[in-house]
């Protein structure tokens, strides 16, 4: 074997290690430290009061806060988003520069810091005379995962062979017809992805949340009442001094991944039955 | 031809994309119920000339389209009817087929269902018919749910003839359709054409010299964008006025 390609293997292989090493230090981290703490208790019930110094109670407030803020904030965005991209690449298609420019501006976005996001909702609440809510924070979080939410699609979207394209609108179909029927249909497998990108992000961020959602102890019964989150409530409970209380931190992060893991296998489980329509170039 | 009803008119067609001349001065007949052939090198504007009759050259950038194009009175380039609709009229056959991500039978229903017929009965017997037409029902009709990429790129092929049927087109475009099909696949689309021809306007492009003489009425000689010769197939191959056009046959381009 030659020396360059021993050395480039060699690097791909340390390379892929540290990346797994890493992945399953953090995942062993958590468990190790977490699952001591997890009981049916924690995940069923709502902080007591002394859950915070130790006492029982739970996190169920922040499971289910999570879940209502990130599954609201999710179906917004895709219902704003798809249509933007599959705008930019069907009714677009002859204007290359502005489509880029859209992309340049998505890909700012994209890097945008949540913390700016929550300060940009937060002024917006003020200016809608919104109080810290549901509503406020699933507004915040909307806005905050749309660049991912378009840019996701629009990459999947941009694969679509120009044969294709041309097909379905020599069969007469409108620019729409052609977006929904076939784009959408043919993309099904990368756009959910794409979701699942965006739900990634809306579930696991907490900067974003921390003014315009707010923390209760409460379970959310209305969009216009402040919500706990899982990001925030892990933050609480990870900077109390009490030992008992930082293991639940880490038995709320158990939670977390677990929800994202489950989303993740059911989606991809739903993916491959549209997989047996892609044509390939 | 000349004798002959001329089904498409295009007069003048001046075609280009930013400064790029891709088709001058084209002037054509093609007859109606006859199977013509555009013939030529690969990169003379065949292809082009075909995508200016449907006007997806609408959706280039940078392409200028001059001229007029007449599909009987109506001059498809500058009329106010839908493009759509313009569409419509015609069925095209690409290079290689692009099944849409959806089923066998809404593959053939899809042209029928955007035009709001959505009857399940209507529907059926449609999509039973054009299979049959294409001699694919007996192959496929006890498997019309399953996806239309599970298909052979032949079958495929029929299915996107069977399709682009469906929407009940005068005029077939076909772009090299056989370009991506085994002999067998080949042989059996172009016997297909050779019966489809007595009841649509058939213009098949190719570079394939065998093909146009195997189903040719008429050939269109193209070269670097321009018409060299036109005529009927026996004149063409037997008798070719222009010197290029003698190069061609004998296979000096190819």
């Amino acid at each position: 074997m030659k020396a360059e390609e021993r050395f480039f293997r060699i690097f791909m292989f340390l390379s892929t290690l540290l990346i797994a090493v890493a992945l399953l230090l953090l995942i062993a981290s958590i468990l190790v430290k977490g699952l001591p703490a997890i009981s049916w208790e924690m995940i069923s019930q709502t902080p007591k009061g002394g859950y915070y110094f130790g006492k029982e109670g739970g996190i169920l407030n922040a499971i289910l806060g999570s879940l209502y803020l990130s599954l609201g904030a999710t179906f917004l965005a895709f219902i704003v988003g798809l249509p933007v991209a599959l705008f930019m690449n069907i009714h677009l298609i002859n204007r290359k520069k502005l489509v880029n420019s859209i992309r340049f501006f998505l890909d700012l976005l994209w890097g945008v810091p949540s913390i700016v996001y929550g300060a940009f909702g937060f002024t917006l609440m003020i200016y809608l005379g919104l109080r810290t809510s549901l509503l406020a924070g699933i507004i915040t979080v909307t806005l905050f995962i749309i660049p991912i939410m378009v840019r996701g699609m629009d990459e999947v979207l941009k694969t679509v062979t120009r044969g294709l394209y041309e097909s379905a609108m020599s069969l007469g179909s409108t620019k729409s017809e052609t977006a929904y029927f076939i784009f959408f249909r043919q993309c099904i497998p990368g756009i959910i992805t794409a979701i699942l990108l965006s739900f990634g992000r809306a579930i696991g961020d907490a900067a974003s949340v921390l003014f315009t959602t707010g923390y209760t102890d409460y379970l959310p019964t209305s969009l216009s009442q402040p919500t706990a989150t899982l990001p925030l409530s892990i933050f609480f409970q990870l900077s109390s001094p009490i030992d008992e209380v930082k293991v639940r931190a880490y038995a709320s992060a158990v939670v977390l991944t677990v929800i994202v893991l489950t989303i993740s296998i059911l989606s991809r489980y739903f993916t491959k039955r549209f997989h047996q329509h892609k044509i390939s170039d | 031809m000349t004798e002959q009803e001329a089904k498409i008119r295009i007069v003048n067609l001046n075609m280009s994309i930013g400064n790029k001349p891709i088709l001058k001065n084209i002037n054509l007949e093609i007859p109606s119920n006859k199977l013509t052939v555009i013939l030529g090198p690969s990169g003379c504007g065949k292809t082009t000339l075909l995508k200016c009759l449907n006007r997806l050259t609408d959706l280039y950038p940078d392409a200028t389209v001059d001229g007029n194009i007449f599909i009987g009175d109506e001059d498809i380039l500058h009329t106010k009817k839908n493009v759509n609709d313009i569409r419509k009229r015609m069925g095209l056959l690409s290079q290689r087929p692009y099944p849409l991500p959806m089923n066998i039978y809404k593959n053939v229903s899809y042209g029928l269902r955007i035009s709001g017929r959505r009857k399940k009965k209507f529907l059926d017997k449609r999509v039973e018919h054009y299979l049959r037409m294409v001699n694919l029902w007996e192959e496929v009709e006890d498997r019309l749910r399953e996806p239309a990429t599970s298909l052979s790129i032949g079958q495929q092929q029929r299915l996107c003839l069977a399709r682009g049927l469906a929407v009940d087109p005068e005029i077939i475009l076909a772009d090299e359709p056989t370009s991506a099909l085994d002999p067998i696949s080949s042989e059996a689309i172009e016997k297909k054409f050779a019966e489809l021809k007595s009841r649509y306007t058939i213009i098949l492009v190719t570079h394939i010299l065998r093909q146009a003489r195997r189903i040719a009425d008429n050939v269109v000689f193209m070269y670097l964008g321009e018409i060299i010769e036109q005529g009927s197939a026996e004149q063409f191959f037997n008798d070719p006025r222009e010197e290029k056009t003698k190069q061609f046959i004998k296979g000096a381009f190819n």
